[in-house]
């Protein structure tokens, strides 16, 4: 079980959190091709290595916020806003 | 070496010896010239005794050629059982199976065995179904007991909207053409005796339903069995041979590099298959496109070994947790996904507490069982639970994936279905549905929506 | 009898003040408080206690620790049973029922063990080769009855578990030298130490070398534990780490049985969190394997020694040491210490490899280049026969006990759990920890330690260390030389041949009947990969989870196909490191604390009214209340027809309630519904369907206005999380510049819904704001209000047809307002109704019970709801998923109306529609069905292919079996004009 580091309330364990699936996923518009409405719906990168993700806090303060995480070994390299860019990751950043 | 009629009377069990079809590559002690006892009976179990000094090797460790008609990447159950098929249905043997470990390593040898074709709508019970009656014979068809143990498998209800959805559910299976019993609160009972029918529970038994075909089969020696058929058939499986990328010839794959290194890596074919279930998504980008599989752990649980105490598979969908007794009395406990991407088979322990809290509540006598051993395999999993059986993006290059937590008990069909795409270059009809246009079309199959909890 | 209790001072775990008196198998065993229930059975003389897996060979104690594969035993009668329990493991106290497991009819005269006759015929994976004719279940019913061991309790357990999570900078687990080393100078660093001990006192292995003459581990002990003492290390002992998760999680299982109190807690689970995880968790020793190693008698050399040092029990009167390690001799001047004869050491090693420390006790012979090739005696050892490894003569020696020390195992289970790969020494033939962890180190003989001075050096280092940063590396070694091969040799067998002897069965896996032959049929069959030969031979698979046995099995192996160890694999340990029942890793919560209902603040009124509570949704909530004698269904007929004719009472607290603020909350409320919220005046509520991104129907519900920026949504009762949840996701991660709020409240408002012809008059004479009257107050709009000093939201809206007022307050007055109305209601022919009885309504009406009436399959147009869709043309989620060509295939489901052609039949829920029986294509389903009390006739719902176009058509709806002819009709089948609504 992992632990995570809630932006708003510090490291808390894994299953206060909901994890939401990949992040930076733009939204097509209407118009688009079905296509590209599927592959926005369905298809993922899912890498084995590092995976930029949004969880939310589920069970504390609710917001939701974004992990650089190895999907291969759980280590979380970075934390960051919702909004925010992703990070380049820090070669040996600890979990 | 087929498995003909004749073959299963112990009388016809003199003919038990057999030279192997071929010369082994790799010269270990495994490939001398000997006569080998191939044929697996009690007779033939009673004449090796006491010394069982000359039982042939179960199948053959081949070092890669350079040239392969088919080559499949993915040494389970579903690339054996594909190298298999495309043998024995469609005649073809210049194939290598690859494993980058040991074959059946993965969600084969890591789930929790069971086989059932429950399913609601009629493309996927087909499908299932058809696997099940593949297995229903393969222990015969493949001279290898897999012990399938079909001892049913019973859906509870714990509501009245429960008995709603399995009246659905039995009625859907019916139409399909799969046997379905609804059964009221005392027959579950006689049937799984040591569940809960304290009717102050949280979640007291109403009833359920179950398919008297279901059950479950020792999973490895289905991988070891399709192995052992292939083998025999004349296909090559190469084990610790990872492959690192494709060899293309403009858009199409022709082959593929492996960690053999240099040119001895390299191996052509004219066809390309992956069946690598949570590792698909990496196959895929090998050759440049994505898939829409996410991969998850799933775990599995067994207590020691106990004296009979259940004999069928329970499954509440309700608590998310479903149990079996395995043939050497291990309680088989399995449950959901950690419900987070990851190729770590390991598991997180909220997900395994909540599993055996279920079980200590829906088991109020197992909760002084030691639980054994826990592990968790990396399933793909796809938005409605269905399969990909077909071509990809990439020319030359055919999946078999998406089955998620459910692969085990697609493994005859998955090879079957695929072997005949191979052979034939057309989408087997049972296949047909289960492309990966559906996720563009929109034209999902979408068990999930009704099934509600993995296995 | 061989074992006996040697006088004190041995034995420096017991209390012999404290007897404690035990039953075994029904015989009366006496030992002390302290001992094992393996100890007091040892000094009883009892040497076969139990019988193996497969072949049902007797067998006795074998180890002294976790790592027992045969001692195993049901301990405890009834719901208390417990089984397979280790002898080793559990505490001997006054009262315990103990039985042998896997024998019938009696431990000594067991049935199966025909087997051991059969045995010839059942290597290693036979029933992959036979059993298939003429058919496997023809055998299964018998295999199965021989399988398992121990025998399950027979009821709910009695006792209680608990769960605790703490916090540590450092937690250290294992109490030998080395885990104190580290834990106290961890401490000393200035860091928050937590030390785990898996065992009663804190020690390990220096505690069993107190009788060892001049011993450098056992002077250090009593030092380490001052120290501990003096370092202000939280120590706990009886408990266990079992597995080691991500990030630096650790679970450990406290034992309590024994602390004899009513409502005790008998285990605890705990989760330690650590920035550093230090394991000391010691070694195992490495068995010799030669034939008959499994008799009753034969046990590993260090348990001897550790019996007679904690427990003060000799195992035997008389003793043979078969060794290929130096730890041997210790364990040999330890039993003459004690008083015990060691008849001879059979030292498989040449003179010439021995180390400086193997040294022999004084008078005890040293066989060199020898192994042993057979024991005498079945259920009890009563002689070896040995031979030396180049062959030549045979020798018997007269013994009644085979202590076996071929090594050492380090126990790296954890550190492999957290993901640690192994080395392999070919000098110690032991595998290590092969590179260091984040957060993981590893110290002692665990990381391959074996040297006393290097190891509390290497242990200090480790735990001035800062947590998490980089561990010094362990200076591995210090066993001697051990032999990776300890069998006996061919020439040494063929000694025993030339006697007319045949040697016996050479055991790998002591508890599933694994022989060396087994390990070379599988090589034999390519079964070569350490993975293939567990699953193939299930070497490793018992509940000891192959502690002795692995390393044999990977050595036989590699010998079989010419590898190292290293190069046949090391098997990934899985948690739990020992088995755990199933109570303690869940922690106690299941019964009471499993997933808990929702419970009404009004419970005490419906259970007063005759209640009849279901949970609906997570809730607990009235299904009906029927009368005596009445059923549920009946009830709620009567109900809904009360209703229809009077006013009913609806305690609709659960229904999903949330509060939307902001500027952007109308444009907010847009995107996530099919229909137009900004179009609301104030005071004025719609229906609107959700959807997911998918386009499926999620939930449906009404919204209303309460100010230009606050809304007030309901949803389902079972849905709220869900929209909750959905609706922040939407607004944090994609419309982030949307200025809104979202508060749940459903728990904080009460619901009382009203309805029925005299619903205003019972408002009314309640004084209710005359402005809610039906010709004042319009249907969907809403008023906010006080009543009685309080607070209330009265929305007029209706979930059953009838003129309705959904009274939302403070949740704390529900019962209160309800005793209210119920009180003045009763000229108003008033009626309590509960779910059920909505659920007739709402079909006589036509209305959607999404999750009933829809699946995850559904779309918006499958149920009547295209026009709301085609009318908006902005975006909203899911709406680009209706135009995919699924969505477009007139052969959709739609949902429409039945009625048995009888007009009399009910048809069940489930029932599937076509022209002909099946197994053929399904039409559509029933949805909903239930008797009409409005129009006294059976009417339902249902999904069917082109719905909508066959009005009036009939079709067969089967369900198990049986048909029924039905006709498809419009809905709503009641009040079509909604005429009732206006009371």
């Amino acid at each position: 079980m992992m632990t995570i580091a809630c932006p708003w309330c510090g490291a808390r364990p894994e299953n206060e959190f909901h994890c939401g699936g990949t992040s930076h996923i733009q939204r097509p518009p209407l118009d688009c091709s079905d296509a590209t409405w599927g592959d926005y719906l369905f298809v993922r990168a899912n890498p084995c290595g590092l995976h930029a993700e949004r969880w939310r806090h589920s069970y504390g303060c609710g917001q939701w916020f974004n992990l650089l995480r190895d999907t291969g070994t759980h280590e979380i390299k970075a934390v960051y806003a919702m909004t925010a860019p992703m990070p380049e990751p820090a070669p040996e950043a600890g979990p | 070496m087929r498995a003909d009629k004749q073959g299963l009377y112990i009388a016809a069990c003199h003919n038990d010896f057999a030279a192997y079809p071929r010369q082994a590559r790799d010269g270990t002690l495994l490939m001398n010239h000997m006569a080998k006892r191939t044929r697996y009976s009690a007779w033939n179990l009673l004449a090796a005794s006491p010394s069982h000094a000359d039982w042939a090797p179960v199948w053959l460790d081949a070092e890669p050629k350079s040239r392969y008609d088919v080559v499949i990447i993915g040494g389970g159950g579903h690339g054996l059982a594909t190298a298999y098929y495309l043998a024995k249905n469609h005649g073809m043997t210049n194939i290598a199976v690859l494993d980058k470990g040991w074959i059946g390593g993965g969600n084969t040898g890591r789930n929790t065995t069971i086989v059932r074709s429950n399913y609601l709508y009629p493309e996927s019970a087909r499908l299932y179904d058809f696997s099940v009656k593949l297995y229903e014979d393969l222990s015969r068809e493949l001279n290898f007991n897999i012990m399938f143990s079909q001892r049913g498998l019973i859906t509870l209800a714990h509501t009245r909207h429960d008995l709603d959805n399995i009246s659905r559910w039995a009625n859907a299976m019916r139409f399909n053409g799969i046997d379905a019993e609804i059964l009221d609160a005392e027959k579950v009972r006689e049937l799984a005796p040591r569940l809960n029918f304290d009717s102050g529970a949280r979640f007291p038994i109403l009833g359920g339903f179950t398919q008297r075909r279901a059950g479950s089969v020792r999973h490895d020696a289905v991988a070891w069995g399709y192995a052992r058929g292939a083998s025999r058939l004349g296909v090559d499986i190469i084990q610790n041979c990872a492959v690192t990328g494709f060899i293309r010839q403009g858009e199409r794959v022709v082959g593929v590099h492996t960690n053999r290194g240099g040119v001895a890596g390299e191996i052509r074919a004219d066809k390309v298959a992956a069946a690598v279930a949570g590792h698909s998504s990496q196959i895929a980008a090998m050759a440049g496109f994505r898939l829409p599989v996410t991969s998850y752990a799933l775990q599995a649980m067994v207590s020691e070994p106990v004296k009979p105490v259940l004999d069928t598979v329970v499954l509440s969908p309700a608590v998310g947790a479903y149990w079996s007794q395995s043939g050497k009395g291990e309680v088989v406990i399995g449950g959901g996904l950690d419900l987070f991407p990851s190729y770590a088979q390991r598991g997180s322990f909220a997900t395994s507490q909540m599993v055996l809290a279920a079980t200590a509540e829906m088991f109020p006598s197992f909760g002084r069982l030691r639980l054994m051993r826990q592990w968790a395999g990396i399933v793909d999993v796809v938005q409605d639970s269905g399969p990909i059986i077909g071509a990809t993006p990439a020319p030359g290059l055919y999946l078999n994936c998406g089955w998620g937590t459910g692969g085990f008990k697609a493994i005859p069909v998955g090879g079957w279905t695929l072997a005949h795409l191979l052979a034939t270059g057309r989408n087997h009809e049972l296949a047909e549905p289960f492309q990966l246009a559906r996720f563009h079309t929109g034209r999902l199959i979408d068990e999930a929506a009704a099934a509600g909890i993995a296995h | 009898m061989s074992g006996y209790r040697l006088p004190p001072p041995h034995g420096a775990w017991l209390d012999r003040s404290q007897p404690v008196r035990f039953s075994f198998n029904g015989q009366s065993i006496e030992g002390f408080a302290g001992d094992t229930v393996a100890a007091a059975l040892l000094a009883q003389g009892l040497m076969h206690i139990g019988r193996s897996y497969k072949l049902h060979r007797p067998r006795g104690i074998f180890s002294c620790g976790v790592e027992e594969p045969t001692g195993l035993l049901d301990i405890g009668l009834g719901p208390l049973r417990t089984p397979d329990t280790r002898a080793t493991d559990i505490l001997a106290r006054d009262g315990l029922v103990c039985a042998s497991g896997n024998c019938w009819p009696s431990l000594n005269f067991d049935l199966a063990a025909v087997n051991q006759k059969l045995a010839a015929f059942l290597p290693a994976g036979f029933y992959y080769k036979t059993f298939m004719w003429p058919h496997w279940h023809l055998f299964e019913p018998l295999i199965r009855r021989l399988a398992g061991l121990g025998t399950a309790g027979d009821g709910p357990d009695p006792e209680r578990y608990d769960e605790v999570s703490v916090n540590t900078e450092v937690l250290v687990v294992g109490a030998g030298l080395a885990g104190m080393q580290a834990a106290v100078s961890a401490a000393g660093a200035g860091r928050q130490v937590m030390l785990l001990e898996a065992d009663v006192q804190p020690g390990g292995w220096a505690a069993s070398q107190t009788l060892r003459p001049g011993s450098e581990a056992a002077a250090r002990l009593a030092a380490a534990r001052c120290d501990l003492a003096r370092a202000g290390v939280e120590v706990q002992a009886r408990t266990t780490v079992v597995a080691l998760y991500d990030h630096q999680l650790a679970t450990a299982i406290e034992s309590l049985e024994g602390a004899a109190a009513p409502g005790r807690i008998r285990e605890r689970l705990w989760k330690i969190r650590a920035r550093q995880i230090i394991l000391a968790t010691g070694s195992f020793e490495r068995p010799m394997l030669f034939p008959d190693n499994d008799r009753p008698g034969v046990m590993l050399a260090g348990a001897v020694e550790r019996y007679a040092t904690h427990y003060g029990v000799a195992c035997g009167e008389r003793v043979v040491i078969s060794a290929a390690c130096d730890s041997a001799y210790g364990v040999a001047q330890s039993l003459v210490a004690a008083g015990i004869e060691v008849a001879a050491i059979v030292e498989r090693r040449p003179e010439r490899e021995l180390g400086g420390e193997a040294q022999a006790p004084h008078g005890v012979p040293v066989l060199h280049s020898s192994v042993l090739v057979g024991i005498a005696g079945k259920r009890a050892v009563r002689g070896v026969q040995v031979a030396g490894v180049g062959g030549g003569a045979l020798q018997a020696i007269k013994a009644d006990l085979v202590a076996s020390a071929g090594g050492c195992t380090p126990n790296v289970s954890l550190y492999s759990q957290a993901g640690g790969s192994l080395r392999w020494l070919d000098a110690e033939s032991m595998f290590v920890p092969e590179r260091l962890l984040p957060g993981v180190a590893v110290v002692g003989a665990c990381a391959g330690v074996f040297d006393l001075e290097a190891a509390l050096t290497h242990a200090g280092q480790v735990g001035r260390s800062a947590p998490g940063g980089l561990m010094p590396t362990a200076p591995v070694g210090g066993t001697g030389w051990v032999p990776a091969d300890n069998q006996p040799t061919l020439a040494a067998l063929s000694a025993l041949s030339t006697r007319g002897g045949k040697p016996g069965k050479q055991f790998v896996d002591l508890q599933n009947d694994v022989t060396a032959s087994d390990v070379e049929l599988a090589a034999r069959e390519n079964y070569r990969s350490v993975e293939h030969l567990k699953r193939y031979t299930t070497i490793g698979m018992a509940s000891d989870q192959g502690k002795t046995s692995n390393i044999n099995a990977l050595v036989l192996m590699g010998k079989a196909t010419e590898r190292r160890p290293d190069q046949v694999g090391s098997t990934k340990f899985r948690p739990p490191f020992k088995p755990v029942t199933i109570n303690a890793l869940a922690g106690g919560r299941s019964g009471e604390r499993y997933r808990p209902l929702k419970r009404l603040s009004a419970r005490d009124f419906h259970h007063a009214r005759g209640a009849l509570f279901e949970e609906f949704g997570g809730w607990e909530r009235p299904a009906a209340y029927p009368l005596p004698g009445e059923g549920l269904i009946a009830a709620a007929e009567r109900e809904s027809a009360e209703v229809r004719r009077g006013v009913g009472l609806f305690d609709n607290s659960p229904l999903g309630k949330i509060e939307v603020y902001g500027p952007d909350a109308a444009a907010f409320l847009d995107l996530m519904y099919v229909g137009t919220m900004s179009t609301l005046a104030v005071g004025s509520a719609r229906y609107g369907v959700l959807l997911n991104e998918n386009g499926i129907v999620m939930d449906d519900g009404i919204v209303a206005r309460l100010a230009p920026h606050h809304f007030w949504v309901n949803t389902t009762s079972g849905g709220v999380e869900r929209v909750a949840s959905a609706f922040e996701e939407w607004l944090q991660c994609e419309y982030v510049d949307l200025r809104v709020f979202i508060v749940p409240v459903t728990s904080q408002w009460g619901n009382v819904t009203v309805a029925g012809p005299n619903a205003w008059r019972l408002l009314d004479q309640l004084g209710f704001d005359a402005a809610m009257a039906p010709a004042r107050m319009k249907h969907m709009t809403l008023r906010e209000s006080t009543y009685a000093g309080q607070p209330i939201r009265v929305l007029r809206a209706s979930f059953n047809g009838e003129l309705g007022y959904e009274i939302n307050l403070p949740a704390s007055q529900t019962e209160t307002l309800l005793a209210r109305l119920w009180e003045a209601g009763q000229d108003l022919e008033i009626c309590a109704y509960g779910v059920e009885a909505l659920m007739i309504m709402r079909i006589e009406k036509g209305f959607i019970h999404v999750g009933a009436d829809t699946d995850g399959t559904t779309l918006p147009g499958d149920v009547g709801l295209a026009r709301g869709v085609d009318k908006k043309p902005a975006n909203f989620v899911g709406r680009r998923s209706l135009t995919r060509p699924a969505g477009k295939d007139p052969e959709r489901m739609q949902l429409v109306g039945l009625q048995a052609v009888d007009s009399r039949t009910r048809l069940a829920v489930g029932a599937h529609l076509s022209l002909r029986p099946p197994p053929t294509q399904a039409e559509g389903w029933v949805t909903s069905s239930c008797f009409s009390p409005a129009l006294q006739q059976p009417i339902a719902l249902a999904m069917l292919k082109r719905g909508t176009q066959r009005i009036g058509e009939r079709l067969s709806a089967w369900h198990l079996g049986t048909s029924i002819a039905v006709e498809v009709v419009k809905t709503p089948f009641f009040d079509p004009t909604g005429e009732r609504l206006h009371g």
